[in-house]
């Protein structure tokens, strides 16, 4: 065993069996943050702040909720919004949080296409971002079935269907989702336990995985400039501070996030205070019925994008089916991002307002997502069919013409 | 095993086939966790009496959690291969999920329509516009009398069954 000496304060005490002045230094202090990047960085803590609030006021409603298909719906709409003190509270904090949270990530999913930040050296940062996108959509998904509304049943009932798609084993395959014919308790209960345990267990894991990633490329900037962090930090460690490129992540940094934090939880429980409606569908009121299907069903607002890109397709080309086509085209949306930094072919980090090709390609697949969104909501029907179908087609190529665009960038430069 | 293999190897190869055969084992088991319990499996057998339907008004019932439509064909709707025939009436019997995603189409003058993503299907069932990839599913039902049983595998049920395929 080591050596240990007499401790003189409680903090010595716990340094010399954890370590903690090293483990705070590599952590937090001297954790070397840019100075050149902008709000658009604080992303990261909000999201770390938003998950927290989601575990936290998840934990409260699950101390009332009751998994089972006749007492869920009651014991959401009745229990914890009548009857537990500041049960409307927590369910509220949940339902806007978990909306929200898709909002922060995908601002800071664009940030970083924009800044292109998952480029060279920078890949595994974001393939775990997008690992975390899809867990988060996984538990959106499996936390939205739990009230047992109408727009739960319906929206389990689509995505479970969609794995009827897989060849051969296609019908077989849903009902051991399901564990049932259709979808009913059993398929209640095991999305109960993947929401509130396996998914954020999931999550928290590669948050860890995330987190870790970002140590060894560190973090882009604003130009894109390559910083040595050695000599950078070398330099606002001997008292250089003006000069040095670098800052610490704490203190210094993170006074920065706490300011955008506090504008972002204003922002957030203002939402929460007068606007919780909107994360609350006015069909899911109504208890799940199997035997009915509303009028027009239509996912939360952060899936209506690739929801449009499923539906997009609505005929038959030849011998192939519209219904593949379109799961294809799904597929396609769902893994392509993950792909971003072996498309773009640029043999530099730059943002895209250096980037002429590539600045309009990014605007363009923003206006189109944006369009995608819009037509999602949308009855499927006459001219809405056509634009969805457009507006699903240019996603595609867009991905398609991404290395060539980028390519043409760098040759243009002169490399 | 060769002279260079040594006792530390052997145990290596011990554990990782001991630990191969118990986590094949236990992924048997986590699988069949999720399959449907016995008892949603028996639950399986609903009878639905024909003769009280009106030509051209289509009934919704329940058989397995699942919506079933049956339609007594007007005398101007067209004949199709899965019609089943009782005595002079035709009927259409098919599962009331749309083949696209599964909601519930409904029935609108003279045609389903599926609200979800604009699915259209006529009275013998087949689809005619939008994204489904095939007729609505014929459930499995085997004729008695009048009415029929669903969940049964009847003659006339492996008739319609055959001429789908074709």
């Amino acid at each position: 065993m080591a050596k240990f000496e007499k401790a003189n304060s409680v903090g010595e005490w716990l340094d010399q069996r954890l370590n903690t002045t090293a483990l705070t230094k590599v952590l937090m202090t001297e954790y070397w943050i840019p100075k050149d990047i902008n709000f658009l960085w604080a992303m990261g803590v909000l999201l770390a702040v938003t998950f927290k609030i989601l575990v936290i006021s998840g934990l409260f409603l699950m101390m009332y909720y009751k998994p089972d298909v006749n007492l869920a719906f009651d014991s959401v709409n009745y229990t914890i919004m009548q009857e537990v003190a500041y049960g409307w509270l927590f369910r509220h904090m949940h339902g806007v949080a978990a909306s929200v949270v898709f909002l922060i990530i995908y601002i800071h999913m664009f940030t970083g296409i924009y800044y292109g930040s998952y480029k060279q050296g920078r890949e595994m940062i974001w393939i775990s971002g997008m690992l975390l996108f899809m867990t988060f959509s996984a538990a959106g998904f499996s936390g939205y079935m739990l009230p047992w509304g109408q727009m739960s049943y319906w929206a389990a009932m689509v995505i479970t269907n969609l794995f009827g798609g897989v060849p051969v084993i296609g019908d077989a395959l849903v009902v051991w989702i399901r564990g049932d014919f259709n979808v009913a308790d059993a398929t209640l209960t095991r999305f109960f336990m993947l929401h509130v345990f396996l998914l954020p267990i999931v999550i928290m894991g590669i948050i860890g995985l995330h987190f870790y990633t970002l140590r060894i490329p560190h973090v882009n900037n604003q130009k894109g400039e390559e910083i040595d962090y050695d000599a950078e930090a070398e330099k606002y460690l001997t008292g250089n501070k003006k000069e040095a490129k670098v800052i610490p992540f704490w203190p210094v940094f993170i006074s920065k996030d706490f300011a955008i934090l506090g504008i972002f939880l204003i922002f957030y429980f203002y939402l929460v205070f007068f606007h919780y409606n909107f994360a609350m569908d006015p069909v899911n009121f109504d208890p799940a019925d199997n035997m009915v299907t509303p009028a027009h069903i239509y996912p939360e607002w952060y899936f209506l994008w690739s929801y449009e890109v499923l539906r997009g397709f609505f005929f038959d080309v030849g011998p192939v089916k519209a219904f593949d086509i379109g799961l294809a085209a799904f597929g396609f949306a769902n893994v392509i991002f993950l792909l971003l930094p072996w498309l773009d072919r640029d043999t530099k980090i730059l943002p895209a307002h250096k980037r002429p090709m590539f600045f309009i390609w990014f605007w363009v697949l923003m206006a189109d997502l944006i369009v995608l969104t819009i037509w999602g909501k949308l009855p499927p029907t006459g001219t809405n069919a056509w634009i969805g179908f457009a507006a699903a087609m240019l996603f595609i190529i867009l991905f398609l013409v991404l290395p060539i665009v980028t390519k043409i960038d760098a040759k243009k430069r002169g490399e | 095993m060769s002279n260079e293999t040594n006792r530390r190897d052997f145990l290596g190869y011990t554990f990782a086939a001991v630990a191969a055969v118990g986590g094949a084992a236990s992924l048997v088991g986590m699988k069949q966790v999720w399959d449907p319990l016995p008892s949603v499996l028996a639950g399986g057998f609903t009878t639905v009496e024909l003769s009280g339907l009106k030509a051209g008004e289509p009934q919704t019932f329940m058989w397995r959690g699942k919506p079933i439509f049956v339609l007594k064909k007007t005398t101007d709707m067209e004949d199709n291969s899965r019609d089943l025939l009782i005595g002079d009436d035709r009927f259409t019997v098919a599962i009331g999920l749309c083949t696209h995603l599964g909601c519930i189409p409904a029935w609108k003058k003279n045609m389903w329509k599926c609200a979800c993503h604009g699915g259209e299907f006529n009275p013998s069932a087949e689809q005619v516009f939008g994204p489904p990839p095939r007729p609505l599913d014929l459930p499995p039902f085997s004729v008695k009398g009048t009415s029929i049983v669903l969940g049964e595998e009847g003659p006339e049920y492996k008739k319609i069954a055959a001429a789908m395929m074709a």
